[in-house]
Formats: C-alpha cells, structure tokens, sequence
C-alpha cells in the first residue's frame, strides 16, 4: 500500500459517498414532486383527518426541513420512516425482513454464476474453436440476449406447470431452484465469455510460453499461471453483476412469488407506498454502490500492472 | 556517353533522371480502383455470414412491423366482439390460434371468406398476431429513438468536454462520473414510476399525448440517465485521436484541417460511434419490456413486447404460445441486433478486434 493506492482509495469512496447522497436526494425530490402526494387516492377523508395525517408523518412542513430530517434520520439512525400503507410498520423493518430471503436468493445465484461461468469459460478457452466452443459460445449469447422476465417465466411455464420437477413457489429449498436458475443464467453467460476471452488473452502472453518452454505440465501451466490472472477482468464485473442481480430480482420474486425485498420494492411502487419506495431504492442502490466500490478497488489492489490514475 | 568520373562530386546516375518509358508507367497503372473506408468496412461486413442473417432478420421485422398493419384486415386494438348496439359476443375472446367467433363462423358457412386469426385473440377479443406485429413496432421505435437521442446527447456534452477542456471539462466529467455509478435501473424504475403520474396531465391534449406518456417518459428517463457513455466514449475519441501520430504525419506534410478532420478524425470516430449507438438499441428494448414487465411500461391499449409477454402471465398454463410468441421475437430481435452490432464492430473498427 503506497500513498498513490491510498489516494485513489480516498477518491473513490469520496465519489461513492457522493453518489449515496445524489441518490438520496434525488429520490426524496423526485418523490416529492409527485402531484397530489401519497395520501390521494386512499378512501375518503375529510379535511381534518387528512390534515392530522400529513402532520403526523410530516408532510406540513416545508420540503427543505422534510429533506434536512429525512437526510439525518437516515445518516444518525438509519431510519427511512414508517410506512404508510403497512401501518405501524418502519420501512427498515419491511427492507430488512425482506432482505434476509433476497440476499440468500442473490448470493446463492452469484456464487453459482461465479463457478460455472469461469469452469465455462476456461473449458472454452481451452479448447477454442473446437465444438465445445462453439456450443458452449451459442447457448450463452443465446442467455445474454433473453431478458430475465421472459427466462423465468419460461422455466416457470416447462419445468413447474408442465413437468412438475420443481415447485414455483420460492419457500422451501426446492423452490429456490428455479429463481436462482433464472437470476444467474445471464451473469453465467457474461462471466464466462469474460474469462473466455481474458483467458485466451493470457495464454497468449510471453511467461506463459516461457512455462511450456520450461516443460511445466498442461493443468500445471492453467492454474498456476493462467487462472489467477484471468481472473482479474471478472472481479470488475461484481459490481454489475450484483446489481443485475438485484434489479433481475424485482421481476424474478414477482414471477415466482419469493417473499424478498424486490416484490416489497415492486408492491411499494403498485401501491404508492412513497417511504418504502425511498428506502428501498436507497438501500438498493446503496449496495450496489460499495459492491461497484469494493470490486473497483479489488481490481486495482489485484493487479499491480494496473496504474492509480 | 562515357562518364567521366570527377573528382568532389556526387556520383549521380544520370538515366534515373530520364522520364519514363510506357512500359515502366504501367506499372503504376492501379489494376483496380482504390477502396474507400466504408466500401472496405461493408465488404468485410457482408463477409460476416452471422452478421448478414442477423441483418437480413432485422431488416425482415423491422419492414413487417412498418408495412403489415397497415394491411392487416384486423387492428391492434380493436376488440373484434364488441360492435356499437350489440351485446359484447363473448366468443371472440380467448380464441386459439386459427379459430373464429360465432359470427364468422356464419359467415363462412354462407360461403364468405374470413381472415384468420393466426395466433387466435387475447382475453378482450383481440386479434394477437396484429398485436404482436404492432408491439414489435413499438419496442423497435422505442429502441431506435431512444439511441437517438441517448447519441445526441451525448455527442454534444462529449464532444463540448473534448474541445474546451480544462474547468468546463473538469465539471461535465465530474457530473458523469456520478450518473456513471448511480445504479440505472432503480432510476429508471423510480423516475419512470413518478413521471407516469407527473406527465399525465403535463401532456394532455397535445401531440404527445398519442405516444402516452410512458414512452415519453422512458425517453426522458433515457435522455437524463444514459448518454454518459455515450459522452465519455466520445470525449475520450476526441482527446485520443487530436494527439495521435498520423494527425501530426498529415499535419507535417502540408494537410490543412479540413483534410484531417474528413479523412482522419471523422472515419476514426464515426465507426466507433454508430457501433455504440447499434450496440444501445437492443438496450434500450430490453430496459423497455423489463419496464412493461413491471407495469411501467406503454400506456394499455398500445402494446409492446413486454407488457405483452407481462399480460399472456395470466393464463400462463391454458395459453402458453402468448408468452413464448413475444418471447422468441425479443429475443431474436435483441440476438440479432447484438450480433449485427458485433459484427459492424469487426468490419468498421479493425483495432478493437480482441
């Protein structure tokens, strides 16, 4: 760690800060904007009860003292409000109960994306040009160009409705299965043209061929010299990866009913529920934030030939 | 002549000095004319058999979603049951591929011919074939305009950061930076979830008010949130290519900048750009039917085909074919489009060949 690491870890976590607050305030004026605010629609009130309403979660005030309260709830006690239309419940509560089935569906999907998708892609690599490139080339450009909506209802459609193999409803282990196939079908493609192409970059270069020159052995030559190093494009793709994952699963928890924060977030936006619509994009982008952040830094600190500039 | 050899003098060889024969001048004769950079870049394109069938099948939808329904006996969204002063005739909806109501049904057996409903109606008695053929008009259009504006926007800010420079460059990077690392998709889903209610009544009565405004706002959410790449590419082609060595080799042979621009700048930047403007469209469809999917998506009865794969969820198990239907043709259309773009790449910009 010289001071140039130092400085460029500094700018990026100075930049990720920069972009939660952007984030934050753009959802809260955004938000804000909304004609008639979140109350309308709700069954008839009278002028009073509307009045207690706004004052209780405070919608009377003006909207830059709303913003300064919401911005220090958020930073001094990580509270994003009560949620309107799930009474008596605070929106973390909601984000947090919901985040427990989600991460488990997200990091079960990125693992299983991770592992394929290099063992895929190194397969390729290897034997490039040959059959089991093409195949294995076909089927993920075939994944990459199929959006993850029209995936999982698909796998709902043959391998639930029709076949009975696994169950659709995401509760039980079986039931993972299926959302966890369509969530990381895509980063599994992209992961392993990614090593593919990176690997075949690397084996291309002068210490691998000093190695076979050296005699070294084939499965030596893969996972002591090549492996390692190709691997460092993919750790750039973390970031995109989780927030794939995040965005696949609004519409994949929807599609197979898992109880996860992304049906709450699409659920929040039907219903108009404005706090827990906040606080779950917050949240949301918030982590997809520090993963980019996390995967930026990685690279660098990886990769010693790569330049702090 | 014999030479005389003189001492201090530079031994010339005085034939190289005569001008040439005929028979020498045809060797410089060119056996055929000189290639341009595009005429070298569609050659090599058309060379690409993955990237001509991809084009062939793009050109094939694009020209059957434009012509066909303006032919087609029936209209998107024309429920065929319902008739002014008549009951709704029930038995036009949900019809399978190939069937008809009842009053076509009499009609055929009075001998008249009918059209048939090649993918049967949906659950309000639609023709599905001319929606699905207008759907995919709808997420093309979607796609290519919002590419469109996602270039103009970004050529502008890139190419005003490249140009100027210094502090005004500084503050643009810095901005785009920040959009770079917001997430877009719970933007997207955030702004497009406000601006459905917001540009509701904004646009009402005016011309715009025919597209809906969700596309409208899908644009809007395009325009603020996805010309960075756009801009930082460009910027990034201007910086690069004002220094490079063969803008100073022209330049120290007399080139004046009119020259440079039309025959280095230009063909350097151009293929990079219509590639990424190529490479957004399919993006832009995907963000489109993911955002239909979620029920943000065109304003009902105009379909795309994502609120039309969203819709055939319903009836997921009796009518299946309604899903797969949109779904094949998104998905040839995205594959297509990504290959033909992968393939523009490797015809027009030999130097990102990997």
């Amino acid at each position: 760690m010289n001071t140039k690491t130092l400085a460029y870890i500094l700018k990026r976590v100075g930049l990720a800060l920069l972009t939660i607050w952007v984030v934050i305030t753009v959802t809260f004026f955004v938000m804000h904007a909304v004609p008639g605010g979140p109350f309308i629609g709700e069954k008839a009130t009278t002028p009073e009860v509307q009045a207690a309403m706004e004052a209780k979660y405070g919608l009377d005030k003006p909207v830059m003292v709303q913003y300064v309260t919401y911005l220090k709830d958020i930073v001094t006690k990580f509270d994003f409000g009560p949620s309107l239309k799930q009474r008596g419940r605070q929106v973390t509560d909601i984000i947090f109960e919901g985040m427990k089935t989600s991460a488990k569906l997200g990091l079960i999907a990125a693992f299983v994306a991770l592992i394929i998708g290099v063992v895929l892609g190194s397969v390729a690599a290897l034997r490039r040009n040959r059959l089991i490139d093409r195949i294995i080339m076909v089927i993920t450009t075939a994944f990459v160009s199929m959006p993850s909506f029209i995936m999982g209802t698909l796998l709902l459609l043959f391998l639930s409705e029709k076949l009975h193999l696994f169950p659709a409803n995401g509760e039980t282990w079986q039931g993972l299965v299926l959302p966890v196939v369509t969530l990381s079908l895509y980063p599994m493609s992209y992961i392993t043209r990614l090593t593919r192409s990176s690997m075949l970059d690397v084996l291309g270069q002068d210490y691998i061929r000093t190695a076979k020159a050296k005699g070294v052995s084939g499965p030596k030559i893969i996972f002591g010299h090549a492996l390692k190093n190709s691997l460092i494009p993919v750790i750039t793709y973390f970031g995109p990866m989780l927030a794939y994952i995040v965005t696949g699963s609004l519409v994949v928890e929807q599609i197979f009913s898992v109880p996860g924060v992304g049906r709450a977030f699409v659920k929040s936006i039907t219903g108009r529920d404005y706090p827990l619509i906040m606080g779950t994009t917050i949240i949301l982008a918030s982590l997809i934030v520090i993963m980019n952040l996390i995967g930026d830094i990685m690279y660098k600190v990886v990769d010693p030939r790569i330049s702090f500039e | 002549m014999a030479k005389k050899k003189i001492p201090f003098n530079i031994q010339i060889d005085v034939d190289s000095f005569l001008p040439a024969s005929s028979e020498e001048k045809e060797y410089m004769v060119q056996m055929r004319p000189s290639s341009t950079f595009f005429r070298d870049g569609v050659k090599r394109l058309l060379k690409n058999k993955v990237a001509t069938v991809s084009l062939i099948i793009i050109i094939i939808i694009t020209l059957s979603s434009i012509i066909l329904p303006s032919v087609w006996p029936y209209s998107y969204e024309r429920q065929l049951g319902v008739s002014l002063g008549k009951p709704v005739d029930a038995s036009y909806n949900n019809l399978r591929p190939f069937e008809y109501g009842e009053t076509e049904k009499a009609k055929i057996e009075a001998g008249e011919k009918v059209f048939p409903h090649i993918f049967g109606t949906d659950a309000q008695g639609r023709d599905y074939f001319i929606r699905i053929v207008y759907g995919t008009r709808i997420s093309l259009a979607v796609g290519f305009f919002a590419s469109i504006i996602v270039l103009i926007i970004g050529m502008l800010v890139g190419s005003i950061s490249g140009y100027i420079g210094g502090k005004v460059d500084l503050v643009i990077m810095r901005i785009v930076d920040i959009i770079y690392s917001l997430p877009d998709m719970l933007m997207v889903i955030l702004l497009a979830s406000v601006l459905k209610q917001t540009l509701g009544s904004a646009i009402e009565g005016t011309a715009l008010e025919k597209i809906g405004s969700n596309i409208i706002s899908l644009f809007i959410v395009f325009g603020l949130l996805y010309w960075v790449s756009m801009s930082r590419l460009i910027r990034g082609q201007i910086l690069s290519l004002r220094e490079q060595e063969y803008v100073l080799a022209a330049k120290s042979t007399g080139a004046k900048s009119g020259w440079i621009i039309k025959k280095h700048l230009i063909p350097n930047c151009i293929s990079v750009i219509i590639i990424s403007t190529a490479l957004q469209i399919p993006n832009a469809i995907f963000t489109e039917s993911y955002l239909s999917f979620l029920g943000l998506g065109v304003n009902a009865p105009m379909p795309s085909l994502g609120s039309l794969a969203s819709d055939a969820l319903n009836g997921i198990n009796s009518y299946s074919y309604r899903l797969i239907i949109p779904a094949i043709v998104i998905s040839l259309i995205v594959l297509s489009l990504n290959l033909f773009g992968d393939g523009l790449r490797d015809a027009f910009d030999p130097k990102l060949n990997g």
